[in-house]
């Protein structure tokens, strides 16, 4: 079995791409070799943020670092990504995000126009979040150590009092809303990619979510659970919280917003929407009274008009989650499993 | 493209058909109805929408040999692995091969430990490579059915037009009908009637599939891929039952004609001639694959390089063989879920999207 890198004693011998890739690959690389590292009870917890307290103050800090091909894509670049990736990872547990730092690998020969053009991006992109970069790190690779452009970035923010939101805290009948259209942001990135460029005016959803969580919680609103779903899409965020809540999720097909363009990219490559990465969209599970009033909210944001309640918490005990199909069925919907590959047939 | 799929998504003509086949069904006289969904995307979209558990208990759906992944034996995967070692050659392949295992690793692991092996979404993008790398040698593996082999015959004609030499491919193409033949005449499978491929069928076209009711007595109905496609397929192949008139139908009319597409079929065959070919769980079928024809063999791997590979061997314990002839399901294997899973493939139909043990695994009743 060596070589085929799955000792199920010794586990993978070396890293390949599938670990990278979100689903549950990713997971194992990160329990099973990073946590026995650095294992505390901050880090034991496996979200998106570590929560911490100092001098009574209640704070977040996250990291993360964007690697995306191709650098500029329709609705942003790399440098919008690093910043609003790093600032919705903070507001997903009601943490205001206020410092950010950034690391740059360069590869040699990096054409300077267009780090500039990231640059800007970035600027534009933290003066919308309200945060200010205060550190920042560069480093350049010999040609071919790196693809272009790798940037990290970590942030830091304070939670409000009172405000406790977790994956773990969702409760039998709490309802499940999406700020909008799912999928935007990983078409947009493969219909750009080269060898596929197929004509579409779908662009990524990168965007902020700061602003819609600021609004959400002024108004006394308290949502047990949030996420962003990113890579491996909403199926996978939904089922990362039924997991961590231990409840069982319903949700309806025809009430999940998929704007026409991603459905009909979706029909072409063989993908299933609700496996595509998004990058500016906000997951809530909320007590069932505050559900019209969080809706409405989310609507009022721009970045939210097409959100949408689309199911519910049936009950607490076994971790899943269904679908009822357009028509009328009933479908297990597991975690991304692998990585979508557009269809040879 | 929006208006090629949303109109046959409509829950109200679902709920009509649902009726009508559940009438049929009654009436159509026999204990169980057993009926093939030849192609993976169907296997996929069958599961999607939840048809298996809407239609009535009495009908039977089973998922056939229709996903190029699964259906390339390992001894191809095997050869192409080796080719993926050599100096000087850049490997490329569609995504989902680079998880098949074959008899001792897979192309990621390949790439891992430093093979240069690159995803391609089409022979034409391995083409480019070849045309930027003039010192290395592109190897393109080419697999599917005759929906890909247009495109790759179309990439050779360039490639001799402009006198490349550096580009090679590994000819594994494969030709549905005589595949639908082999699974027909398994022993035992008695199936009821066969839901064609719509991809497959908008470049051959429906009267290839003539055979099927004058040889084997059971309808045929090439389908579309929406909710009201399969479920209008299924109708009609119960109603061909209920009136004893078995026959070739296409649901997909929108775009699939009885000859296809003649100018995809003239490339293809100007570049590709009929061979007997292997596939995993079929064995070796008759005129089934695709070899280069004269001129065109040039950019045959096998001419450049030597590649033989010791014996392949299958994966022990694994039913990939048996899924793909409808005579096992998933879970009648041991391995289904527990060994075998999308994340550590042990068989060629769990690694990608549209292999049916994926399927199954993906959208099965809970997690394990």
């Amino acid at each position: 079995m060596g070589k085929l890198n799955r000792d199920e004693h010794h586990g993978p011998e070396f890293v390949t791409l599938a670990h990278g890739s979100g689903g549950k690959a990713a997971h194992e690389l990160v329990t099973r070799f990073f946590l026995p590292y650095f294992d505390n009870p901050i880090l034991r917890t496996l979200d998106d943020q570590g929560v911490f307290n100092i001098e009574g103050r209640r704070l977040a800090l996250t990291t993360d670092t964007y690697v995306v091909d191709p650098l500029f894509f329709r609705g942003g670049d790399i440098g919008r990504l690093s910043i609003c990736g790093t600032v919705n990872d903070l507001a997903v547990c009601g943490a205001r995000a206020v410092y950010l730092s950034a690391g740059f690998v360069i590869e040699e020969g990096f054409s300077i126009e267009k780090l500039e053009r990231i640059l800007l991006s970035m600027k534009e992109a933290a003066e919308e979040a309200r945060v200010a970069v205060i550190t920042a790190d560069t480093k350049v690779v010999e040609r071919g150590a790196c693809d272009g452009l790798f940037i990290n970035t970590s942030g830091i923010g304070e939670l409000p009092e009172g405000v406790e939101i977790s994956s773990k805290l969702v409760e039998a009948g709490d309802v499940v809303l999406v700020s909008g259209n799912i999928g935007e942001h990983g078409i947009a990135i493969i219909s750009q990619r080269e060898g596929i460029g197929f004509e579409t005016e779908i662009a990524s959803d990168c965007a902020p979510l700061s602003e819609m969580v600021d609004a959400i919680l002024a108004v006394g609103l308290r949502p047990h659970a949030m996420r962003d779903p990113t890579r491996g899409g909403l199926a996978t965020t939904l089922n990362e919280i039924a997991m961590a809540s231990g409840v069982e999720v319903e949700i309806e097909e025809t009430l999940v917003p998929v704007s026409v363009p991603v459905k009909s990219a979706c029909d072409l490559l063989g993908f299933d929407p609700f496996y595509v990465a998004n990058e500016g969209k906000l997951v809530a599970f909320v007590p069932e009274r505050q559900a019209q009033d969080t809706l409405s909210i989310m609507r009022e944001n721009r970045y939210g008009r097409h959100a949408a309640i689309i199911g519910r918490v049936v009950s607490k005990g076994e971790a899943r989650v269904y679908m009822k199909t357009k028509i009328g069925g009933r479908r297990f919907v597991d975690m991304l499993v692998g990585e979508q590959f557009p269809r040879i047939c | 493209m929006a208006r090629f799929t949303a109109e046959f998504e409509n829950p109200d003509d679902a709920r009509l058909l649902l009726g009508k086949i559940k009438n049929l069904a009654q009436s159509c006289d026999q204990e169980r109805v057993r009926f093939m969904e030849v192609c993976g995307t169907h296997t996929v979209a069958i599961f999607r929408y939840g048809i298996r558990e809407l239609v009535p208990r009495n009908i039977r759906l089973l998922s056939g040999p229709g996903c190029p992944v699964c259906v390339t034996p390992n001894s191809a995967i095997d050869q192409f692995i080796r080719l993926s070692r050599m100096q000087d050659v850049i490997a490329t392949v569609f995504g989902d091969m680079m998880r098949v295992p074959g008899s001792d690793s897979t192309l990621e692991v390949e790439k891992a430990t430093g093979a240069d092996v690159r995803v391609v979404y089409s022979s034409l993008d391995a083409l480019n490579m070849a045309r930027a790398n003039p010192d290395r040698q592109v190897v393109f593996f080419a697999v599917g059915f005759e929906t890909t082999a247009p495109t790759i015959a179309a990439t050779l004609f360039a490639a001799l037009r402009e006198g490349i030499e550096n580009f090679f491919i590994l000819p594994a193409n494969k030709l549905i009908p005589p595949a639908i033949r082999a699974v027909l005449d398994t022993e035992d499978l008695a199936l009821n009637g066969l839901i064609c491929p719509g991809h497959v069928s908008t470049i051959i076209g429906s009267r290839v599939y003539e055979f099927i009711p004058s040889q084997y007595g059971i309808g045929a109905v090439v389908t579309g891929f929406q909710s009201s496609d399969i479920l209008y397929a299924i109708y009609l192949l119960l109603r061909q039952i209920v009136e004893g008139k078995p026959h070739v139908e296409t649901q997909y009319s929108r775009l699939v004609s009885d000859d296809g597409n003649p100018d995809a079929l003239k490339i293809m065959y100007r570049v590709f001639e009929p061979c007997d070919s292997s596939w995993r769980g079929l064995g070796l079928i008759p005129k089934s694959g695709l070899k280069l024809r004269g001129e065109f063999s040039r950019f045959d791997f096998s001419n450049r390089f030597d590649v033989s590979t010791a014996e392949s061997s299958e994966p022990e314990g694994c039913l990939c063989g048996e899924v793909l002839r409808g005579k096992k399901e998933p879970h009648d294997c041991a391995l289904f879920g527990s060994a075998c899973t999308p994340e550590a493939p042990v068989g060629a139909c769990m690694v990608t999207t549209e292999g049916t043990c994926q399927a199954y695994y993906r959208y099965r009743e809970k997690r394990s």
